[in-house]
């Protein structure tokens, strides 16, 4: 199967452009959270990271969610583009795990007191980021390309049944624990402008999500021609 | 119960790569029951893994394997049946007696009474007294027996071996050439891969030579290993 | 159908004679368990928290670990001697083989329950009078789902070089639904609460069964297919 080292420039170049749109609109919409946004009233300062938050564990979801779907197409056609996008779109969401998981405790660590806090959101982005390691980790440690893709893929696949386990498990823990005395950000009222922001930002948001898997999908593919070549 | 009319081995177009790699590409192969194909190559050749193909331990990538005209499909456990294989790997459990390694090999191809049918096997190459032992008790010479006597334990039409040879010295090459000869062969279609044309000379009715997933030579066994080795060495350089 | 079945347990069976021999996996998750356990106990203060309050914890974190420890074995032994290979070789359907293998698997993580949870019951000094029935089906049914993704991956990892490392970093994940609801059940059982008051928690449980041993069954030849 010939990998095409042309297509794969041509990726990434569009990746690089999405990315930087995303960026861009990503900095309106921290502008917006900032000046333009309401606070609210009961949680103050601290609830506006939830437009940054919410968005990102959002993506965080659909990687998983679409490394799922391409593990169920990769098993069933065979074809290689499915396995490539699957590892791809894990390695996005990591990274979008990855800064949720950071910025949540250093920006709220001055706001709320702590560094971590249980939220449902953080929780299932938590465990989200562990699958997605575990997927990249078990694909390191595979040589053979076809053996790595298919088993992958199994993993994959289970990764995404188990998502929406994760998911009543997360809330169920949550009700045990009573609400901490320093609030956590949660969804806003549907203030108009609020909505609009956070809007706007799930938009950014899958926009960056776009951009980035383009990009990395066409370094992969640069990288696979490269292989090819000296092979 | 098989078809006289159709080979007892068949690979049409067999193919199966790995990534950019083909290990295996573009093989035939038609034998009938009694014959005994001999196939050489240098290593990486592909030989192992043309092998594993037609046991049905690795689908292809493209081409099919068939058995007395049975296509060999993963999904279909009964097209496995005719399916004889020895490795230089006993395939035994070491922490079971030979014995209950044999019953269970009856046991997974349906054999009727499968602790008998382990005994029968077992005394059939001298090994009756010796029932309670481990595998990791025995020698390798009489590990092999046993191995033997589990690839045989069903009557397979279809025998693979994959480089039996290995391992053994001479005088245990020589039994095993004899053990073969004798009692493994006669009336199955054989396909034996090994790495010296000198190891199996006497018992291959026609030879073939794996090149870069491909056949180089396949053609009846001629009668001179002098000539054949002097040729075999060429192909292998070349 | 019944031939499938007897496939499946010559399979589970050659599995626990050969485990029953060597008792290496045995005895080291059932050590494993009783270790932790003591373990726990010297881990924590009496008279700052409630036993109540971490027994549950405590006795299911035991459980998810001696099974990972468990069923690190299940396709080691198949690695000696190529033996899988005689498996797959054979006119026997993938998903016999791993209903053979998951039976095998369970009846050993059932067996190292059995050994753990007096021990629990003793350290920790608990009360299971009123609660060991719904306590044993609970075990049941978080065992059941717990070891059919076990055995998956089980099959999996032990191609990879770092097996032994590399299933505990895949199954945890998946032990934390199974062990959540566990420990719910098991919080509301030892505090007295009556059987039907967890039954949302079972149907929970038998939720994570059906999903994932269906989804491993039928990934199972996937795996083992090249």
């Amino acid at each position: 199967m010939n990998v095409d080292p042309i297509r794969a420039q041509i990726l990434i170049r569009r990746g690089w452009r999405i990315t930087l749109a995303a960026l861009l609109a990503l900095a309106v919409v921290v502008t917006l959270a900032q000046r333009f946004t309401p606070t609210e009233v009961r949680q103050g300062l601290a609830q506006k990271i939830f437009y940054i938050h919410a968005p990102s564990a959002w993506c965080a979801f659909l990687a998983v969610g679409l490394t799922g779907l391409a593990s169920i197409l990769y098993l069933w056609l065979g074809d290689q583009h499915f396995d490539r996008f699957a590892a791809t779109s894990a390695e996005v969401g990591t990274i979008f795990c990855a800064v949720v998981l950071t910025t949540g405790p250093i920006w709220g660590k001055p706001i709320w007191g702590t560094w971590w806090t249980w939220d449902a959101r953080l929780s299932l982005t938590l465990f989200l980021f562990f699958l997605l390691l575990g997927y990249q980790v078990l694909r390191s440690a595979i040589r053979v390309p076809t053996e790595r893709a298919r088993l992958s893929a199994v993993v994959g696949i289970m990764a995404m049944v188990l998502v929406p386990f994760i998911h009543l498990s997360v809330y169920l823990f949550r009700g045990l624990h009573p609400t901490p005395i320093v609030l956590k950000p949660s969804a806003p009222s549907l203030d108009p402008e609020m909505l609009r922001t956070l809007l706007i930002s799930f938009a950014a948001f899958t926009l960056l999500y776009v951009g980035l898997v383009t990009l990395a999908y066409g370094i992969r593919l640069a990288q696979e021609a490269e292989e090819q070549g000296h092979a | 119960m098989l078809s006289a009319d159709r080979p007892a081995l068949e690979a049409v177009g067999l193919e199966r790569a790995y990534g950019h790699v083909r290990a295996v590409s573009g093989v035939h192969l038609s034998l009938g029951a009694g014959e005994v194909l001999v196939v050489l190559g240098p290593n990486g050749a592909g030989k192992t893994t043309l092998l594993r193909l037609l046991a049905g331990l690795i689908k292809p990538s493209a081409g099919e394997v068939r058995i007395a005209g049975q296509k060999l499909r993963a999904s279909e456990p009964e097209s496995r049946r005719p399916i004889g294989f020895l490795s230089h790997h006993s395939l035994l459990y070491d922490d079971l007696t030979i014995l209950e390694n044999l019953t269970f090999a009856a046991r997974l191809y349906g054999l009727a009474r499968p602790e008998h049918k382990a005994h029968e096997a077992l005394a059939g190459f001298g090994l009756a007294d010796r029932l309670r032992d481990l595998p990791r008790d025995l020698s390798r010479g009489l590990e092999q027996r046993v191995a033997i006597a589990r690839a045989l334990i069903h009557d397979p039409a279809v025998l693979l071996l994959d480089e039996p040879f290995t391992g053994l010295d001479t005088g245990s090459a020589q039994l095993l050439r004899t053990l073969l000869r004798e009692r493994c062969l006669g009336g199955r279609a054989v396909v034996l891969v090994t790495h010296h044309p000198d190891e199996a000379w006497d018992l291959a009715t026609r030879v073939g030579v794996l090149r870069a997933g491909q056949w180089a030579l396949l053609e009846p066994r001629g009668a001179s290993l002098e000539q054949f080795v002097s040729r075999y060495q060429e192909l292998a350089r070349g | 159908m019944v031939e499938s079945l007897r496939l499946a347990l010559a399979i589970a069976a050659k599995d626990l004679r050969a485990e029953l021999r060597s008792r290496t996996s045995f005895l080291s998750a059932a050590m494993f368990a009783a270790l932790l356990l003591v373990v726990f106990n010297f881990a924590r203060d009496p008279t700052a928290v409630a036993t109540i309050d971490l027994a549950p914890g405590i006795l299911w974190v035991t459980v998810a670990f001696a099974a990972v420890v468990a069923m690190n074995r299940g396709f080691a032994v198949e690695r000696e001697n190529h033996a899988f290979d005689g498996l797959l070789l054979a006119p026997v359907s993938r998903e016999v083989l791993f209903l053979g293998k998951y039976l095998a698997n369970l009846t050993f993580v059932l067996l190292v329950e059995v050994i753990a949870l007096p021990l629990f019951v003793l350290f920790f000094n608990v009360d299971l009078s009123q609660a060991l029935p719904g306590l044993v089906a609970t075990l049941l049914l978080a065992t059941a789902g717990l070891v059919s993704v076990g055995t998956l991956f089980s099959a999996i990892v032990v191609r990879t070089r770092f097996a032994e490392l590399m299933l505990p970093v895949l199954l945890l994940p998946f032990m934390v639904p199974p062990l959540v609801f566990a420990v719910q059940i098991t919080m509301r059982l030892l505090t007295g609460r009556a059987l039907s008051e967890v039954a949302g928690g079972l149907r929970l449980l038998v939720l994570y069964d059906v999903a994932f041993i269906t989804v491993s069954l039928l990934l199972f030849s996937a795996v083992v297919d090249e």
